[in-house]
């Protein structure tokens, strides 16, 4: 209950402090840090224009996306409490409901007939598909690490054993960010604010969407960075008591979202084609994760 | 009983020879469901506990034949059974414009039905004989069902082809019994049991890949599986259905049987059935997805999914050589769990399949397009069938992939480093196919049914929803599916006898550590019951924000282009064009284009056609150079008359002569050995 409510509150000001990170670092003053939030209530009160080449896919699919990562969301624990849902083998199910959204926001972008919002499908589809190894060996090393298969057991018994866990879960950080780069589609590979509707992946699927659906779309977007972010704060904040914990995961949320908007402001974006590579690359470092585990178990000896 | 039940299938058989060919379809429902229902009663209590056997008097060939359906033969009776209900309703139906090929139809429907009782008895027979010549009565009777339109070259050809490695197939089990029959002097199952106990592990073992070899080419393991891409697409659709659905699946059932009878060193044939399912799993579907012909896109999936099954039943049997009763029961649950799932989303995915051709007339994904408007139904229910098979939630597909998951994740706990990197490779494995298998129904979906119709010049009046019964059965599955995926464990329940059969005679070690995935199970009932309240929750709060909203309805943005015609859409080629460039060294895809030249090139084509590379190097390599070794005794045949009647003296001559040569040289010999 607490790590929902959490995440509600870190998804209120993540994106905007995005936004104010990257204008700040681009010398401008730039909007508040709940804009967003007022931009998403804004088009909740919006009328909607729908495409005539358009199914009912297209209608129930950002109302699927964006239950697909509340579920997502339910399963997340903070710390030493629970999520909402908790079983063994949650991971498993994290990842295939957020897979289930995907999924529906794919052929809703195909719904349209539209050739650009064809190829942001084709794209998004390949790399969140290339994505999925490096979260399943990260879960799969930590599993073995800790004898636990649900996020709860894993993320309140990583550091138990002894300090290496923690360098184990820097390299854990680096992989969830890229993951929640790739699943948000930002840099480095996609540019949400570019202007040429060729060179998007995430944006261009939903040219066609407005109004409600927008919305809806939109706070998913808010929703899956500050979920991401919970996991990360869950590497380190285990045992620490919550009088610790809740403070611990605002400046974890605070440091991956300016972390984001530095990297949008100084990074350009990848080559179409050599985002597979890097994406790859990824998986490498989750297995550089599983042999530092079968290093910390002793099991080369 | 069994009297009352030949009485039925004997006045049907007559029935059908003589009633008039629109009526002939109704016969075949008619036998097939009564054939499953005397089926379903027995297999029913098998499952829960009471075998089923009867002993038939010994006869000369076979000597006696004992009959038993223990709870695996139930579970695949049953499984079986559905199917082919669901097949022969679609099928009335389907088969309604070839009313006019009256013998053929007759036939079609004959060898459906002895298909099915075939099936049912290799479920069932303990006799080596009898199982060897079901399995034939099975194969021959499959290829007719196949060949039904085999007046088109192509449907000849795939049958044949599956003709023949059928009897590949065959071979490589008659091996197997042979064998054990020669050794022990009895066909009868038991004997293979007796057998295997008496000999070393590896005997065992060397005994199993036979067997596995046989059942596997009949399953679509890769590199066994290259008929199957060939035979599905020509079949009618509901055979396609029921093919892909049940008929694989006996490749499975023969499998698991070897594994149960044969005492072998179950972790080593755990190792190699995981291995070639890993295999069968990623090359499936990294070809599903460059195929244009949406049949053959289907035919893909089932070795895709046949590896699924297999990597379970692959952790089953290492769970069983290293004393982990969890994984065991994990691997072989999520096994026949799979094989029921697949058998209802695949089939259900092969009848909307049938629905696109009987509407649309073709098969290639490229000229389809915006069926959603004019075929809702098909549309809806290929689009539960394409999320099943991906194993989302809330669906059935995802429940044994996750018992598979479980087992894998269990098996970490107690695995050494080369496990462990065994491990790696099968979730990296599975984790690619389950990726892979969205990327390629998300464009198979919306290539097919979404957008708008890619060649309009072929778009006909007739493209209309399907008739009520030719939906029936596809609701029918489909319900089934959403059943399964919200109450898991009622399956698993039913799913407890049949995995104890393997576990129950293995003394395994309880020190191990355990997670409990089973427990999870019952949780995933209430979310998935619960994501669906919050999905039909966040729609009725969009409903009523939207019922005070003006709604418009326009054209496409097409990013200020204001002359978008359906050329312009995404095709299924450019869809998977970058996985295309990155997977191109394990696909092999042929292209034939003119190159432009000139300030006014003339008209230019560009085509593509993807074929499968391990059917390349393993099939037509090798026949390309038997032929070219045929090639070198051509003059042979010439066509003149003198020449055959000279072969022939030529023969007679050598028949008379080379005795009397060799006596003569030895002859000779004897008198130089005198000297």
């Amino acid at each position: 209950m607490l790590s929902l409510v959490l995440i509600l509150i870190a998804s209120f000001f993540f994106t905007g402090i995005i936004i104010r990170t990257k204008s700040i670092s681009s010398g401008r003053k730039g909007p508040g840090i709940f804009q967003p939030v007022k931009d998403v209530w804004r088009l909740f009160k919006k009328g909607s224009v729908y495409s005539e080449t358009t199914s009912f896919v297209f209608q129930i699919a950002p109302v699927i996306y964006f239950s697909s990562v509340v579920m997502a969301i339910l399963v997340v624990p903070f710390g030493s409490t629970k999520g909402i849902i908790s079983f063994d083998g949650d991971f498993i199910f994290f990842a295939y409901v957020l897979a289930l959204g995907k999924f529906f926001s794919i052929i809703s972008a195909m719904d349209t007939g539209s050739s650009f919002e064809g190829m942001g499908a084709s794209r998004e589809a390949l790399y969140s598909m290339f994505a999925e190894p490096a979260f399943f060996i990260l879960m799969g090393s930590f599993a073995l690490l800790t004898g636990h298969t649900s996020f709860f057991e894993i993320f309140s018994t990583l550091h138990l054993g002894s300090y290496i866990t923690y360098a184990l879960g820097i390299m854990a950080t680096f992989v969830l960010v890229m993951i929640a780069m790739i699943e948000n589609s930002r840099m480095p590979i996609d540019d949400p604010k570019t202007h040429l509707e060729l060179t998007m992946v995430h944006e261009v699927m939903i040219l066609d969407n407005s109004g409600f659906d927008l919305g809806l779309i939109l706070s998913t977007g808010y929703l899956k960075f500050a979920m991401y972010g919970t996991l990360i704060a869950n590497l380190y904040i285990g045992e620490l008591s919550l009088l610790y914990a809740i403070p611990a995961f605002f400046f974890i949320q605070f440091a991956f979202a300016v972390s984001v908007g530095i990297i949008e402001s100084f990074m350009a974006r990848y080559r179409m084609s050599h985002n597979p590579q890097f994406i790859f690359a990824l998986s490498s470092v989750s297995l550089l994760i599983f042999l530092g585990v079968l290093l910390v178990l002793g099991k080369f000896v | 009983m069994i009297y009352l039940y030949l009485a039925i299938l004997l006045s049907a058989i007559t029935a059908l020879l003589f009633v008039k060919s629109t009526a002939k379809g109704m016969v075949a429902v008619t036998m097939v469901v009564v054939t499953s229902l005397f089926s379903s009663i027995i297999a029913m209590t098998a499952l829960v506990g009471n075998e089923f056997q009867i002993l038939l008097a010994g006869t000369i060939p076979f000597g006696e034949v004992s009959l038993k359906i223990d709870a695996l033969s139930a579970w695949f009776i049953l499984v079986i059974n559905f199917t082919m209900i669901t097949g022969v309703i679609y099928g009335k139906s389907y088969m309604k414009p070839y009313a006019k090929q009256r013998t053929n139809l007759t036939m079609h429907w004959l060898s459906y039905n002895l298909l099915h009782i075939s099936l049912i008895l290799i479920c069932s027979v303990q006799n080596a004989m009898v199982f060897l010549i079901s399995w034939e009565a099975m194969a021959l009777s499959a290829f007719i069902v196949v060949i039904f339109e085999s007046y088109k070259a192509d449907t000849l050809k795939a049958g044949i082809n599956y003709l023949i490695q059928s009897h590949v197939s065959i071979l490589f089990l008659m091996l197997g019994f042979i064998f054990v029959a020669v050794k022990t002097g009895s066909y009868d199952f038991n004997a293979i049991a007796e057998f295997s106990h008496q000999q070393p592990a590896m005997a065992g073992t060397v005994l199993f890949l036979s067997f596995f070899i046989g059942f596997g080419i009949k399953a679509g393991f890769v590199p066994f599986h290259t008929w199957l891409p060939h035979a599905h697409p020509v079949a009618p659709s509901h055979v396609s259905g029921i093919m892909s659905g049940v008929v694989i699946k006996i490749g499975i059932y023969g499998i698991l049987r070897m594994v149960l009878l044969i005492n072998a060193d179950y972790a080593t044939i755990g190792y190699i059935i995981l291995f070639i399912s890993i295999i069968s799993g990623v090359y499936g579907v990294a070809l599903a997805i460059i195929q244009h012909n949406l049949k053959k896109l289907l035919a893909y999936h089932s070795i895709e999914n046949i590896g699924i099954i297999g990597i379970g039943i692959g952790i089953g049997c290492i769970g069983l050589g290293t004393g982990n009763e969890l994984m065991a029961t994990l691997g072989f649950m999520g096994a026949l769990l799979h094989t029921l799932n697949h058998s209802l989303f695949k089939s259900l995915l092969f009848y909307s399949a049938g629905n696109v051709y009987q509407s649309a007339h073709t098969m290639n994904v490229e000229r389809l397009g915006g069926l959603i408007k004019k075929m809702p139904h098909t549309a809806f229910l290929f689009l539960i069938g394409a999320l099943a098979i991906c194993g989302l939630p809330p669906l059935n597909g995802f429940i044994s992939e996750f018992l598979i998951y479980g087992g894998i994740y269990d098996w970490l706990f107690s695995a050494d480093l080369i496990s462990l990197i065994i491990i790696t490779f099968s979730i990296l494995g599975l984790v690619a196919i389950g990726g892979l298998a969205i990327f390629c129904f998300t464009k198979a979906f919306s290539i097919v049914f979404l957008g708008t119709n890619r060649s309009p010049s072929t778009s006909s009046e007739s493209e209309s929803e399907m008739s009520f019964w030719q939906l029936f059965p596809m609701y029918m599955a489909g319900a089934l599916m959403i059943v399964i995926g919200l109450f898991p464990s009622v399956f698993l329940n039913l799913l407890i006898k049949p995995v104890a059969l393997f576990t129950s005679d293995i003394v395994f070690n309880p020190n191990l550590p355990q997670m409990g995935t089973l427990d999870s199970l019952q949780k995933i009932n209430w979310v998935s019951a619960g994501f669906i309240l919050f999905i039909l929750a966040v729609w009725g709060i969009r409903k009523l924000v939207n019922r005070s909203k003006v709604i418009a309805i326009a054209p496409t943005w097409g990013c200020g282009y204001c002359q978008p015609n359906s050329k312009i859409q995404y095709t299924a080629n450019s869809f998977v064009r970058t996985y295309t460039k990155l997977a191109k060294p394990v696909l092999f895809i042929e292209k034939d284009e003119t190159e432009i030249t000139g300030i006014f090139p003339s008209k230019k084509h560009y085509k593509t056609h993807p074929y499968d590379n391990i059917e390349r190097i393993l099939i037509d390599i090798p026949l390309k150079k038997v032929a070219a070794i045929r090639e070198w005794f051509v003059f042979l045949q010439n066509g003149r008359l003198q020449r055959y009647i000279l072969y022939g003296i030529i023969f007679i001559a050598s028949v008379i002569v080379i005795p009397v040569l060799i006596d003569s040289f030895l002859i000779i010999l004897q008198f130089l050995n005198h000297l």
